[in-house]
């Protein structure tokens, strides 16, 4: 194959680009050279870990490119966790699609197992205690995954999306090029938070509304958000970042003091730089808020948490949620989670407690992706996540309405909206 | 008779290709905004839901949203539905990874190219494009 004239490539990696390390790896070093070809990157740097959205079945296509690398046993060169599947893989009776659906979506899950990859199966492989640190090179797909391991743990990835996850997994290298490059992590936006925002901004339904306000004026630049709280939680900068990964193409924010990279607003924009300015008021927030619901508060069919994967610490405060106001569910509640996180509150003895609550707890898929996870589908969903507001109506066709996590657990209760607060 | 407008742009997936403009109004995620099966964008939030990307050239000011947008892209490519080209106002890796992808597994062509803010304003306009190989883009 052609090497551009740009990229100039290391004695290994010329040789595996013509073939000496097996077919698996020149066929990974094809996708490879290829996005540096459209990056212009001048060489191919070494990743410590790989994670892979291109398990879940978007089509034939799906299955075509994982068997283009099984075909000729290939294997990952580095750790390489799964994204979500398409289905309940632990609760298999929780997918109410047909049996084909099923397989399809199974055997993609064991096309990439065959690769070497492990079956985390979660959108939020950050909520693992073994995490990227910072300044570590790794090569991640999932929209939210990248957002939050380049801003909140400072790893390095580019935008890596199906094909060329496990095409860099496969390969063990990557274009030195986007995100992985220290200049481009410089913020190029500053976003001012107006004092008065900072009561809308407590939990993960008003940071994803600010999420998607940022999403939609980054235009592709790094922000640096200034006027968050330093009370903000990792849960809640998760949901930052999955509103401005779905509004926008955002792969990395600052949070000038709490996110590692941005210790200070100068540090977050660099030396001699004039980034563009904008404050965010209490109206901005309140709009964006009303963005995400497609319907007016009345009657709900459902509710649905945990996009982003839930993690232990929500879990946590949908307990206290669940305590402070007993009484049966009226509509489904369902929570998705990882199979890590849902064996630590196993251990913990949280999900005899969540299930007798009336919580379905969902894991190593998403109810937004598949209308065979919820009873309802189509009907009228409450809640919290802002990327679950911004996806679900287009998958599921689904209506929505949006609200705190103690909103959520009220409706539930109540089978209509009720406005709670945090 | 006025000699045909052009643009240069540089070539994030070489190829050639023409056809129809469809400009798009709004950044546009593929997953979730287009049916792999049917090539309709279905975003309901979305200025242009309903059109259909098959055989345009598909202008995007900017892309937005999921790391499964190559998936989607390399599925209508292999149903025949995807669009000719894609011209993009900003870089965007993944849908030149669906490009790529389809390629190896398909031989379809797609051509991605990237214009500067003002090309693309220039060339938004137009009603047909066609692409060269290094990147030029003719109306018509």
């Amino acid at each position: 194959m052609d090497v551009p004239a740009h990229l100039e490539l290391t004695d290994d990696q010329a040789r595996a680009v013509a073939g000496d390390q097996g077919p698996g790896v020149q066929r990974a070093m094809r996708i490879v050279v290829g996005l540096a070809r459209a990056s212009g990157a001048e060489r191919l740097i070494p990743i410590g870990r790989a994670h892979v959205d291109g398990v879940l079945f978007h089509g034939q296509a799906s299955q075509d490119f994982a068997d283009w690398f099984t075909s000729v046993d290939a294997r990952v060169a580095v750790p390489t966790t799964l994204n979500v599947a398409a289905l309940d893989l632990l609760h298999p009776w929780l997918f109410r699609g047909d049996e084909d659906e099923a397989s399809t979506g199974r055997r993609l899950v064991d096309s990439y197992l065959a690769l070497g990859c492990q079956p985390t199966m979660t959108c939020a492989p950050y909520q693992d205690r073994d995490r990227p640190g910072l300044g570590e090179d790794v090569a991640w797909a999932e929209s939210n995954a990248i957002v939050f391991v380049n801003s909140v743990l400072g790893a390095r990835t580019a935008r890596y999306g199906d094909f060329s996850d496990i095409a860099a997994a496969v390969a063990g290298c990557v274009p030195d090029a986007g995100l992985h490059r220290p200049e481009a992590r410089l913020a190029g936006l500053v976003v001012e938070l107006d004092p008065d925002t900072e009561d809308w901004l407590t939990e993960e339904s008003g940071v994803g509304a600010l999420g998607v306000i940022v999403g939609r004026l980054a235009a592709g630049r790094v922000a640096a958000i200034v006027g968050l709280s330093p009370d903000t939680t990792e849960d809640a900068l998760k949901a930052l970042g999955a509103g401005a990964a779905s509004s926008g193409s955002v792969a990395m924010f600052h949070a000038v003091g709490l996110t590692p990279e941005a210790p200070t607003l100068e540090a977050a924009v660099g030396p001699d730089r004039e980034p563009d300015r904008v404050r965010v008021d209490v109206a901005a927030i309140r709009s964006a808020l009303a963005s995400l619901a497609t319907v007016a508060d009345g009657p709900i069919d459902a509710v649905a948490l945990g996009t982003p994967h839930f993690s232990v610490g929500e879990f946590g405060r949908l307990r206290t949620f669940l305590a402070d106001d007993p009484g049966p569910l009226r509509v489904e509640l369902t929570v998705n989670t990882s199979r890590g996180v849902l064996a630590e509150i196993t251990e913990r003895g949280w999900l005899e407690g969540l299930a007798a609550a009336g919580v379905v707890v969902v894991t190593d898929t998403c109810t937004y992706l598949s209308p065979a996870l919820m009873r309802n589908p189509t009907g009228i969903t409450m809640t919290n996540s802002a990327k679950w507001a911004y996806y679900a109506p287009g998958n599921l066709d689904a209506r929505v309405v949006y609200g705190t996590m103690r909103d959520c657990v009220a409706s539930a209760r109540a089978g209509r909206v009720v406005r709670v607060g945090t | 008779m006025t000699p045909p407008r052009s643009v240069q742009g540089r070539p994030l997936v070489a190829g050639t290709a023409s056809g129809p403009v469809l400009a798009l109004r709004e950044p546009l995620s593929f997953w979730g905004g287009v049916d792999a099966a049917t090539g309709l964008i279905v975003e309901p939030r979305h200025p242009d839901v309903g059109r259909s990307v098959a055989g345009q050239v598909l202008a995007m000011p900017a892309v937005r949203g999921s790391s499964s947008a190559s998936s989607i892209l390399a599925e209508l490519l292999r149903l025949g539905l995807g669009p000719a080209a894609i011209v993009l106002g900003e870089p965007d890796e993944i849908l030149v990874v669906g490009a790529l992808a389809a390629a190896e597994l398909y031989g379809a062509t797609c051509p991605v190219v990237l214009l500067g803010h003002d090309a693309y304003v220039t060339a938004e306009g137009w009603s047909t494009m066609a692409i060269a190989v290094d990147g030029t883009i003719t109306d018509g």
